[in-house]
Parts: structure tokens; C-alpha cells; sequence
């Protein structure tokens, strides 16, 4: 085949994929909007999707917290600036890896049983069922986990934040030889309200990427077994890759550089 | 002669290059039960998803009641779903719910029934399948595939539907629990005098549920009639087909 009909299908592939997406996301976003609204559906995804990922969440970001302020001090030593681990610290984990860490391992997490558990109700005619009994799929698949994903996972991150502070205190007090209250003094007077906030605005935007990313791929998967994996696969691939890309977006637009 | 309930005017369907349904003409009266028989992937299941609405056909109309449901949506379409009812070929239960919340969803989500009552008339219809009340409580993956198929014709049945559509309501059942279900699709269906659309390869099954036969093949109907002239067609591809013949006009593709 000559190279410019290879890089023509790819494009094509390409572009009917993001109008399949965006299209998906069209209905989503009209039947948010529209009742009935199942909120006996959106408890019990909050439940799984919020509050089943807190321990995953809560343990990377403790890591997280501890590994950066130990890198902090080590880079600041170079020059004789190891006092700024606990303003660094603050900054990196709630405008970064708070709701980069979050984001990524809640797509591992979330995404992955999203597409799995619509895949799976795809391909054994499940969705279909859902239309012959006057059920609209989208409506009470997808928009119950759309909702309860972006109701999350600032609140995830919010917590995710504590955590990840709270591990650099850890590591600070305990082996860099900081004084407990005066890290905290300083953590706190640097740490601004816009800080947190782009954090959770941030969290936000990923749930969304999450349960979108899950649903579409999990109501497009074909085939069987198979089928459904490969949904499972690229529903988490694109998710963390959007989160990604997302959160480079909203950084530039949020700090406005 | 009323008008009649469903009724099929050249549909046409086509997935890429292949050409599934290629001018499809069928008419069912109201209250009356046809099966459509043919082989595997002669495009049963594609008609049967048009009518529902779950697959848009690429040319044609087709009217439930003198309503082209081809073209409706949103409201419209909701209202044209609630005279339906299908049971799906693997039975399709919903496997996060109790069988009574299976068989209560179209009550509770569609028609807004409080939950206590869907599930006095799901354990109503249960019955009526032959199974007891506390199957209810038991969720799809504890039960056999007969029950499964019981409790997805429980489900077909739970909001009286005007229109009824089978999908290989016998396949992978043993003969016997087969003709259980089939007597079973007949004793309902007659209960809330439905219209039905039944497809099959179970020719036992065809012959026991309908009252008409048509025969899919290549994309059109080339045979239909009452279901007692079957055997005298006079269609060498009925014939083909109803005795299980591998010789004969009809050629099956081994390789696809």
C-alpha cells in the first residue's frame, strides 16, 4: 500500500473515533440533563467508585508525599535550601501529583471495571435488554457513573492531598530533622486557596475522563471475552492518557502562562 | 380486514460491504404469532433489532399499529417501546439484580411503578412461568439456563405488552425443558393476547408457537404461509431447511 493511503485510513480512523466519542458524549451530556434522574444508581456508584478507591488512593499518595519531600531536601542541598521542602511539597502534591496520582490510579481502578461491567452487559445483549424494557442505556448506565465519578474524585483528591502532606511531614520529621509544628506553620501560611482549588477543579475534569472513557469503550466493545478485555485495555490506556494531556490543558489555563 | 400490527416494507440493511437484509416484506396480524426460520447469520436477529429500533435499516419502512418507527425518537420512541417485550437468545438477565427486580425493571423504570407492587406482580408473573417466590431473591448466576429463559419470558411478559418478540427462545435447552418453554410461549402469549415475532432454527419450536411460518433467506422472505402448509411449500429451500438436508439449493458458506 503507498505510504499517503496508509496516513489518509489512519487519519480517517482517527477522526471517526473522535466523532464517535464526541457523539457519545453529546447523548451523555443530554440525557445528565433530562429525567428521570436515578439517584439510587449514583449512591451506589459514589460508593464504589468514591469510596473504594480511598485506600488505593490514600497509599500512593503517602508515598508520594514522603518520595518528594525526600528528593526536595536532597536537590535543595545543593545549594543550602533544604528549609523549603514543606512549601514544595505543598505546591507539588495539590497542583500536580494530588490529582495527577489520583487521576491515574482511579483510571486503573474505575475505568477498568467500567468498561469491563458495560462490556460484559454489551455483548451477553444486556443493553439491548435495557431498550426492549423502555430504558434509555445511556441514561442509566452511563450518566449514574458520569455523575458519581466527577462528584469524586474531588473529594478523593481533597483527601489525597491531606495524605500526601502529611506523608512528607512524615518523612521530613522523622529523618530529615524538621521540627513538627514549624513544618506545618510553613506548610500552611505558603499553601494558597487557588493552590487546592486548580487541584480539584483538576479531579474533576479526570472523573469525568474516567467514567466517559470506561462507558465508551465498554459500549463499543464487540466480540466476546476478548472483546471485552481489549475494551478493559483501552478504556484505561486513553483515560490516563487524556488525564495526561487534560492536565497540561488546565495547567496552562488555570495559572494562566 | 384490519390493518395489520407490524409490518415490514422493503428494509434493507447493509454492514459494510455485506448485504444482511436485502428487501424485506412481512406482515403480521394483530394477535397472531410468526416465526421467521432461516439459517445462522441470514440476518434473523438483524430484522428482529430493526423492528425494535435497536438497529437503524439503511432503506425501508417499518410500521407498529401505522407508526413508522424507523423515525421516531425521545418521546416517542419510549412510548413505542412500552408495547414491546422480547426474550433474548441467552436470556439476557440483568446479573447485578434479584430475578424479581429482573423481571419488575420494565415496571419500575419504564412505567414508574412503585417498588412493592412491580414486585408483587413480578412474583405474579413468576408464577405464571412455573417458578415459585423465592426464586425471586436469587440472582441469574445461581440459576439453570431453562430457569433463566423462564424468568427472561417472566420479564417479556411483566408489563402486558402488546407485542412480544422470541430470539431463539429454544436454543441450548435440552428438547424436553425446550418444549416446556414452548408451551409455555403459547399459554402466555395467549394469556395477554399478544402479537408475536418469534426467530428460530428449532423447527420442533417453529411448528409448536406460530400460527404463521416465513422462511429468511438471502435477504428476503421467500417463503411464507400458515404454519400447517409447511411441509408442503412446494420451496425447495423450505424443504431444504426443515429436513435438515446439507444437500440441496441451499449452499452453506464454511468458509466465511
Amino acid at each position: 500500500m503507498n505510504i499517503f493511503a496508509r496516513i489518509g485510513r489512519a487519519t480517517m480512523t482517527l477522526l471517526a473515533h473522535i466523532g464517535r466519542l464526541a457523539t457519545f458524549m453529546g447523548k451523555a451530556l443530554a440525557a445528565l440533563v433530562s429525567p428521570p434522574i436515578y439517584t439510587r444508581l449514583i449512591l451506589s456508584q459514589m460508593m464504589r467508585i468514591g469510596y473504594y478507591s480511598l485506600p488505593v488512593v490514600g497509599l500512593t499518595a503517602f508515598f508520594t508525599g514522603g518520595a518528594l519531600a525526600l528528593q526536595i531536601y536532597l536537590g535543595g542541598n545543593r545549594y543550602g535550601a533544604e528549609a523549603i521542602v514543606p512549601q514544595i511539597v505543598v505546591l507539588g502534591i495539590t497542583r500536580e501529583l494530588g490529582p495527577v496520582i489520583a487521576g491515574l490510579m482511579v483510571a486503573g481502578r474505575v475505568a477498568a471495571a467500567i468498561a469491563a461491567e458495560i462490556g460484559t452487559m454489551k455483548v451477553t445483549e444486556q443493553i439491548d435488554a435495557l431498550t426492549t424494557l423502555a430504558t434509555n442505556p445511556i441514561k442509566y448506565l452511563v450518566v449514574p457513573r458520569l455523575v458519581a465519578a466527577v462528584v469524586c474524585m474531588p473529594v478523593l483528591v481533597g483527601i489525597a492531598d491531606s495524605i500526601g502532606v502529611f506523608g512528607g511531614y512524615v518523612v521530613a520529621t522523622q529523618s530529615l530533622g524538621f521540627t513538627g509544628s514549624i513544618y506545618l506553620k510553613n506548610t500552611v501560611d505558603f499553601a494558597t486557596a487557588q493552590d487546592i482549588n486548580s487541584g480539584l477543579i483538576k479531579a474533576a475534569a479526570f472523573g469525568f475522563i474516567i467514567a466517559l472513557m470506561g462507558c465508551y469503550n465498554g459500549f463499543n466493545s464487540k466480540g466476546g471475552a476478548q472483546g471485552v478485555g481489549n475494551a478493559t485495555t483501552s478504556a484505561v490506556v486513553s483515560a490516563s492518557i487524556l488525564i495526561l494531556a487534560a492536565n497540561y490543558l488546565l495547567t496552562s489555563l488555570l495559572f494562566n502562562t | 380486514m384490519t390493518a395489520p400490527k407490524i409490518q415490514l416494507i422493503g428494509v434493507k440493511k447493509r454492514f459494510g460491504p455485506k448485504v444482511v437484509l436485502d428487501g424485506v416484506d412481512l406482515s403480521i396480524d394483530k394477535g397472531s404469532s410468526l416465526v421467521v426460520i432461516g439459517g445462522s447469520g441470514t440476518g434473523k436477529s438483524v430484522m428482529i433489532k430493526s423492528v425494535l429500533g435497536i438497529i437503524r435499516p439503511d432503506e425501508g419502512t417499518i410500521l407498529v399499529d401505522g407508526e413508522d418507527v424507523t423515525r421516531v425518537s425521545g418521546a416517542a420512541r419510549d412510548r413505542v417501546m412500552k408495547k414491546f417485550g422480547m426474550l433474548f437468545q441467552g436470556a439476557a438477565l440483568f446479573d447485578s439484580l434479584p430475578v424479581w427486580e429482573n423481571v419488575a425493571f420494565g415496571l419500575i423504570q419504564g412505567h414508574g411503578v412503585p417498588r412493592r407492587k412491580a414486585r408483587d406482580i413480578a412474583i405474579e408473573k413468576l408464577a405464571k412461568v412455573g417458578l415459585t417466590a423465592d426464586v425471586g431473591d436469587l440472582y441469574p448466576v445461581e440459576l439453570s439456563g431453562g430457569m433463566q429463559k423462564r424468568v427472561g419470558l417472566a420479564r417479556a411478559i411483566a408489563a402486558d405488552p402488546e407485542i412480544i418478540f422470541f430470539d431463539e427462545p429454544t436454543t441450548g435447552l435440552d428438547p424436553i425443558m425446550a418444549d416446556v418453554i414452548n408451551d409455555l410461549i403459547v399459554s402466555t402469549v395467549k394469556d395477554v393476547g399478544a402479537t408475536t415475532l418469534s426467530i428460530t432454527h428449532d423447527m420442533a419450536s417453529a411448528r409448536k408457537i406460530s400460527h404463521r411460518i416465513a422462511m429468511l433467506y438471502g435477504g428476503r422472505i421467500i417463503w411464507q404461509g400458515p404454519t400447517d402448509q409447511i411441509d408442503h411449500s412446494g420451496n425447495e429451500y423450505v424443504d431444504q431447511f426443515i429436513h435438515g438436508r446439507a444437500e440441496g439449493p441451499i449452499k452453506m458458506a464454511v468458509k466465511a
